[in-house]
């Protein structure tokens, strides 16, 4: 496929992804990766696909990147509106029900998959899952996106509903490592948010052994500089 | 001659819709079809009014009995050929007279059930004693789904729809995509009518309903034969029952599978 021809144009920007959220004894972790294409090229390799929608509740974006951008900026706004008409903060179940009546209602016009992930007093830690069509379940721990597909095994064999927060961050971790290194669509750093009473952390960590970036490169060979006899 | 226009044809019919158009019936509301642009353009820039079938349940089985019905379906939600939701409850407890079958399109399921849920909360408003009856259900979802079909815009679902009448008469039957009804001691959705409907009705007796005990051999059955034959299935599923003291939904039930077979077979 050309850059040239017309067809680039006409390519769709998605966020080809991997996301992923769990729930954990005291709120949720969302994890996903950074990376935007429009086709085979990267359009941004630094994307945040993790996006606030209300003091405790997040989403994860995944499909088409206008869709989703467009969807959460109009949840967002009426979760915003919700606390002056409610007194009370919005619930984790009602951001999930807003996103499900977009994304059901306008299911033939739109290509999102959701993830819609936080915190409030009522239930805890809720992560709830709206695939493209427009359902809404909620599940423990859920994973979405092109990259997904490739990890399905690992995470059905490696989850344990009694994980920490660390290791809820390591897991997620380990598990976008997987899907990045597998799925074209998906690349870059791994983005993670942890939402819990107190408030939201976010986290970046580089796609490597330890998580930070590498600051020294190896050569891949090592020039031979001896003589060498005939 | 180059094309096929005949200037000369008369038209086929007078004050009728083109081919392709929908016609407006005379008197009732002015304006039936007054949607906006990007859902009557067809193409890459508006929509097509079809959806397609995304996030799907497979079969559902519902057996009379003399006591009553019973609804099975496994607990899965498939996305196309991947197992995605492999716990989720498709038989519902509409109130104690009805239970609910989900099959087909998920989305759409728990869309209908959302009204349907609303419907019973104005049902219980009435402070009548009275509660919705499973006929008076179905034959309502027959005409939510018609008009639906009618209008080029179907909800995706294949419903079974049980429980017990006035006097405690059982009532089983299904409703599809289309509005189409049909009443019977056994429907199915999905593989379940081709593998599961022939199994129940050889195994019917002669001039009597079944009893509780059959019923519910026959539905462990059936869920065995579909676990092995059908693809877009998992091993659990919940059974709902309905008698005149009420409804409920039991489960998660597992299938008893059988495999030992497999180790004489050799080579192909």
């Amino acid at each position: 496929m050309s850059y040239f021809c017309r067809e680039y144009h006409d390519i769709p920007v998605s966020t080809g992804t991997t996301i992923m959220a769990l729930e954990y004894a005291h709120g949720v972790v969302l994890g996903a990766d950074s990376r935007t294409s429009a086709g085979s090229y990267v359009a941004n390799r630094a994307s945040d696909k993790l996006t606030e929608v209300a003091d405790r509740i997040y989403c994860c974006r995944s499909g088409s990147a206008a869709d989703t951008q467009a969807v959460a900026d109009l949840v967002s706004h009426s979760l915003n509106y919700h606390q002056y008409q409610f007194g009370r903060p919005p619930t984790v179940w009602e951001a999930a029900c807003d996103f499900r009546h977009l994304c059901y209602t306008y299911r033939n016009n739109l290509l999102a998959g959701i993830i819609v992930a936080g915190y409030d007093d009522k239930k805890g830690g809720q992560v709830y899952s709206i695939p493209l069509g427009g359902m809404l379940v909620r599940e423990p721990c859920t994973i979405g996106g092109s990259g997904s597909s490739y990890i399905f095994g690992y995470v059905h064999d490696q989850y344990r509903p009694d994980f920490s927060k660390e290791q809820c961050v390591a897991f997620i971790r380990k598990c976008i490592q997987l899907a990045i290194h597998h799925d074209g669509s998906s690349g870059g750093v791994i983005r993670i948010a942890i939402i819990t009473a107190d408030g939201v952390e976010r986290r970046v960590y580089f796609n490597t052994e330890t998580g930070q970036p590498v600051t020294k490169h190896k050569k891949l060979t090592e020039l031979d500089t001896s003589e060498e006899s005939d | 001659m180059l094309n096929n226009y005949n200037g000369l044809a008369q038209p086929f019919w007078q004050n009728g819709p083109a081919p392709g158009q929908f016609y407006h019936f005379t008197g009732g509301q002015q304006q039936i079809q007054n949607l906006p642009r990007e859902l009557t353009t067809a193409g890459p820039y508006g929509t097509q009014r079809n959806t397609a079938r995304i996030t799907t349940g497979s079969s559902v089985l519902g057996i009379r009995f003399d006591g009553g019905v019973m609804i099975a379906a496994d607990t899965m939600v498939s996305y196309g050929s991947l197992s995605r939701y492999q716990s989720i409850d498709r038989v519902f407890k509409i109130n104690e007279k009805i239970l609910l079958g989900g099959g087909d399109d998920f989305a759409d399921i728990q869309s209908i059930k959302r009204t349907i849920d609303q419907k019973m909360i104005a049902d219980q408003c009435r402070a009548d004693e009275i509660e919705m009856k499973p006929t008076e259900l179905a034959m309502w979802l027959t005409r939510v789904l018609y008009n639906r079909r009618t209008r080029m815009n179907p909800l995706f679902i294949d419903v079974v729809v049980g429980g017990v009448n006035a006097e405690g008469k059982p009532f089983l039957g299904n409703v599809d995509l289309r509005g189409r009804f049909y009443e019977d001691f056994v429907v199915a959705t999905g593989f379940a009518r081709h593998l599961a409907i022939p199994l129940v009705r050889e195994s019917k007796p002669a001039g009597r309903e079944f009893t509780a005990e059959e019923a519910s051999n026959l539905i462990r059955k059936c869920m065995e034969v579909l676990y092995y034959r059908d693809t877009r299935n998992t091993s659990k599923y919940t059974v709902g029952v309905c008698t005149p003291s009420g409804s409920v939904v039991e489960g998660p039930y597992k299938v008893d599978e059988n495999w030992s077979f497999a180790s004489t077979i050799k080579g192909y």
